[in-house]
C-alpha cells in the first residue's frame, strides 16, 4: 500500500474544475515526482494534500486512514510538511524562530537543540539569529526547507524548490532531496518544471495537464509517454517538428511563474 | 549582539524602570502621583491590545468595550446594584475585584473571538468597532445593573481603599493618591512581565506566526482558531483589568467613562509604543495619558511661546496640536518607539561589530 494516496480528488473553484478527478499514489521512501504544465493543479493538489482546501469528493489517504477529516493544522502532525512555492516564511521572526514554530506540531518537548541540528543540516547554524526577511532568496529557500524538517515528517510535500536556483545550484539540490530522503528516512513528493531535476532523481513521476492525471511511472517511461508530450507541447497536428522525447531541458524562466 | 546580551541589557532595563517608578513619587508630588497612575493603567489596556494586534496581527478597535466591561465589573462587585434594583449586592474591597474584571473581560473577549476567527483585517476592525460603538448605550439600556446614565458612584464607600484616609500597608503609610499610584503601577508591572512571559516562548511565537503568515502557521500545527482566541481573551483581559483600575482611580463610572474615541485613542498608543514590542509601551501610555493635557498648553506652558499656548487655548485647539503631533511622531518614529529602541541596539551592536573587526 502506497504511503499517501490520493483517489478520484475533485476540485471546483466557482465554474472552474482545479482537480478533475486526480488519483495518484506515493510509495514509502520514494522520490515522487509530480509534473505538468503550467496551471495543471500540482499546487492545488499539495494544498488538498495539506487540508488548505477541501476537496469537492474523492479520498485522501495517509497510510490508509482518511485525512479529509483532519483539520489543517493537525496534518503536519500526522506525518506531511510541506514547502511553499512562493516563499511563505515568517518575516519578522530569526531564522531559528522560524525553524523552532516547524516543531510547533510537535509540542513543548522540541528545544533550540534539535532546531540547531536541523539548521546544521542546511547549513544555516551561523544564520540562526539572522531575520529570516534579511536573507537572499535561495536562503530563504532553505529556511523553508529546514522549518519542513524539523517537523519530522514522514512525507515531505517540496513545492518548486529549484525554482529561482541556478543550474549549478539545482545539481547540487538534486543530490541534497536524496540526502533529505535517506537522512531523514522520509518520503518527498516534489512538484517542480526543471525537468532534469525531476527525472534524475524520481523514482515515479506523476503528470497531471487541466487537473487531470495523464500519465504515471518511471522517469523514463512517462517522458516516453506521447500524452504527456502533448501536454507539453501541445497536440501534433500544427507542429512539424515532431518531439523525439520528452521535455527534458531546462525550463525557460517564463515556465517559473505559476502562481 | 547575541540573545543572551540582549536579555541581559532587557532585564537590567527592566529593574532600572522598576526602580524609577518605586521612587517617582517622592519626586513629582501627591497630586501627580495620581495623573501618572493612569500612565500604568493605560500600559495595562496597551499591553492587551498588542498582544493581539501587534503580535498577533488582529486588528481591535472595541478595547476601550473590554475596558468598560472590566470597569463595570469592579464597580458592580464594589457597590452592587440593588440600589437601582439590580440582583447583586457588591461589598467587596476593590482590589479583590481586578481580577474578576480580568475574568468577566477575557471571556467575553473570548466569545467574541470566535464569531471574529472568520473575519480579518478591516472587516475584523468595524466587528470590534461596533462593540465600542454600542458599548455606552448599552450601558444605558440595562439600568437595573448599571445604573444607567447616572452611573455608580464609589466615593467615599468602605470598598474604596484610600479614599478619603491614609493606607496603611506593611507598616508603610501612602496617600491616597500615593496608593493608586503604587496599586495601578504594581499592577502594570506584574502584567508586564506576564506579557513578557507569555510572548518569549511557543505561545508567542504562536501568535507571530499567525501574523506574518497563516498558511505557513497552519501548515506547521498551529491552529489559527486556537491561537486567535486565546489572544483575543488574554488582550481582553488585560484590558478588562485595566479598566476596573481605572474606575477604582476615578472612583466612578458611568456610559461615557470609556467612549469610542478611548478605543482609537488605545490603538493609537500602541502605533506609538511601537507593534510588536512590549518596552515601546510606556510611551505609548504617557502619550494617551498627557498629550491631551499637553495639547491644552497646560504642562507645557513655559516651554512653549506664548502665540502657541494662545492657539491651544482657543476652541478646538488642542485636538489640532494633537493631530499635528501626532502626524509629526510617524513621520520621526515610524515604527514607534520600540522600533525607535531596536534601531538605536542595532546602530550600537553594528558599530560594535565593526570596531571588532
Amino acid at each position: 500500500m502506497a504511503l499517501l494516496e490520493v483517489r478520484d480528488v475533485t476540485l471546483r473553484f466557482g465554474g472552474i474544475v482545479a482537480l478533475d478527478g486526480v488519483s495518484f499514489g506515493v510509495e514509502e521512501g520514494h522520490i515522487s515526482g509530480l509534473i505538468g504544465p503550467n496551471g495543471a493543479g500540482k499546487t492545488t493538489a499539495f494544498n488538498v494534500i495539506t487540508r488548505l482546501y477541501k476537496p469537492d469528493s474523492g479520498e485522501v489517504t495517509l497510510e490508509g486512514k482518511s485525512i479529509l477529516r483532519q483539520p489543517a493544522y493537525r496534518i503536519v502532525g500526522k506525518g506531511i510538511a510541506r514547502t511553499f512555492q512562493n516563499i511563505q516564511l515568517f518575516k519578522t521572526m530569526s531564522v531559528l524562530e522560524n525553524v523552532l514554530i516547524g516543531a510547533h506540531g510537535r509540542g513543548r518537548k522540541v528545544g533550540e537543540m534539535e532546531a540547531f541540528e536541523v539548521l546544521d543540516f542546511v547549513g544555516l547554524r551561523d544564520r540562526a539569529h539572522s531575520p529570516a526577511a534579511a536573507l537572499p532568496y535561495g536562503i530563504q529557500k532553505r529556511v523553508e526547507l529546514a522549518r519542513a524538517l524539523v517537523a519530522k515528517p514522514r512525507l515531505l510535500l517540496l513545492d518548486e524548490p529549484a525554482g529561482g536556483l541556478n543550474h549549478e545550484e539545482v545539481a547540487e539540490l538534486g543530490v541534497f532531496i536524496q540526502r533529505i530522503r535517506d537522512d531523514f528516512a522520509l518520503t518527498v513528493l516534489l512538484v517542480e518544471h526543471h525537468m532534469n531535476l525531476v527525472m534524475s532523481i524520481s523514482d515515479h513521476v506523476n503528470v497531471l495537464s487541466f487537473g487531470r492525471t495523464i500519465a504515471d511511472g518511471p522517469p523514463a517511461q512517462v517522458q516516453a509517454d506521447p500524452a504527456v508530450i502533448e501536454a507539453y507541447l501541445g497536440s501534433d497536428d500544427d507542429d512539424d517538428e515532431p518531439p523525439a522525447t520528452a521535455p527534458v531541458e531546462p525550463d525557460p524562466p517564463t515556465e517559473g511563474d505559476e502562481a | 549582539m547575541t540573545a543572551r546580551t540582549t536579555r541581559i541589557i532587557g532585564f537590567v532595563a527592566f529593574a532600572a524602570f522598576v526602580a524609577f517608578v518605586a521612587v517617582l513619587p517622592s519626586f513629582i508630588g501627591d497630586f501627580k502621583a495620581r495623573e501618572y497612575s493612569y500612565v500604568g493603567i493605560y500600559l495595562i489596556a496597551l499591553l492587551g491590545l498588542n498582544i493581539l494586534t501587534g503580535y498577533t496581527g488582529q486588528i481591535s478597535l472595541g478595547h476601550g468595550a473590554f475596558m468598560a466591561i472590566g470597569g463595570y465589573t469592579t464597580a458592580i462587585l464594589m457597590a452592587g446594584n440593588e440600589q437601582f434594583g439590580g440582583p447583586i449586592s457588591g461589598g467587596m474591597k476593590d482590589v479583590w475585584t481586578l481580577p474578576i474584571a480580568g475574568l468577566v473581560a477575557g471571556l467575553v473577549g473570548l466569545a467574541f473571538g470566535i464569531p471574529a476567527l472568520r473575519l480579518s483585517g478591516l472587516y475584523l476592525a468595524l466587528a470590534t468597532f461596533a462593540i465600542a460603538v454600542a458599548m455606552p448605550s448599552t450601558a444605558k439600556r440595562f439600568e437595573e445593573f448599571t445604573g444607567g446614565g447616572s452611573g455608580i458612584q464609589l466615593f467615599g464607600t468602605p470598598e474604596l481603599t484610600g479614599s478619603i484616609s491614609n493606607v496603611e500597608i506593611f507598616g508603610l503609610s501612602f496617600s491616597p493618591n500615593d496608593w493608586m499610584y503604587y496599586l495601578a503601577w504594581s499592577i502594570a508591572l506584574v502584567a508586564f512581565a506576564v506579557a513578557w512571559l507569555i510572548l518569549r516562548g511557543r505561545t508567542g511565537r504562536a501568535f507571530r506566526a499567525v501574523r506574518d503568515s497563516e498558511i505557513a502557521a497552519v501548515s506547521s500545527g498551529v491552529s489559527l482558531a486556537r491561537y486567535k482566541t486565546l489572544a483575543f481573551a488574554i488582550s481582553a483581559a488585560y484590558a478588562g483589568v485595566a479598566g476596573g483600575l481605572f474606575v477604582i482611580a476615578s472612583a466612578f463610572i458611568n456610559p461615557d467613562a470609556f467612549p469610542v474615541a478611548l478605543s482609537i485613542y488605545l490603538l493609537v498608543g500602541i502605533v506609538v509604543g511601537g507593534l510588536g514590542g512590549l518596552s515601546g509601551l510606556v510611551f505609548g501610555a504617557i502619550f494617551i495619558a498627557f498629550l491631551p493635557l499637553w495639547a491644552q498648553g497646560q504642562d507645557l506652558g513655559s516651554l512653549l511661546p506664548d502665540r502657541i499656548i494662545a492657539e491651544t487655548q482657543k476652541p478646538g485647539g488642542p485636538a489640532m496640536v494633537y493631530g499635528i503631533v501626532l502626524i509629526l511622531l510617524m513621520f520621526a518614529i515610524p515604527n514607534g518607539v520600540g522600533g525607535l529602541f531596536r534601531r538605536i541596539g542595532q546602530l550600537i551592536s553594528s558599530r560594535r561589530y565593526s570596531r571588532a573587526k
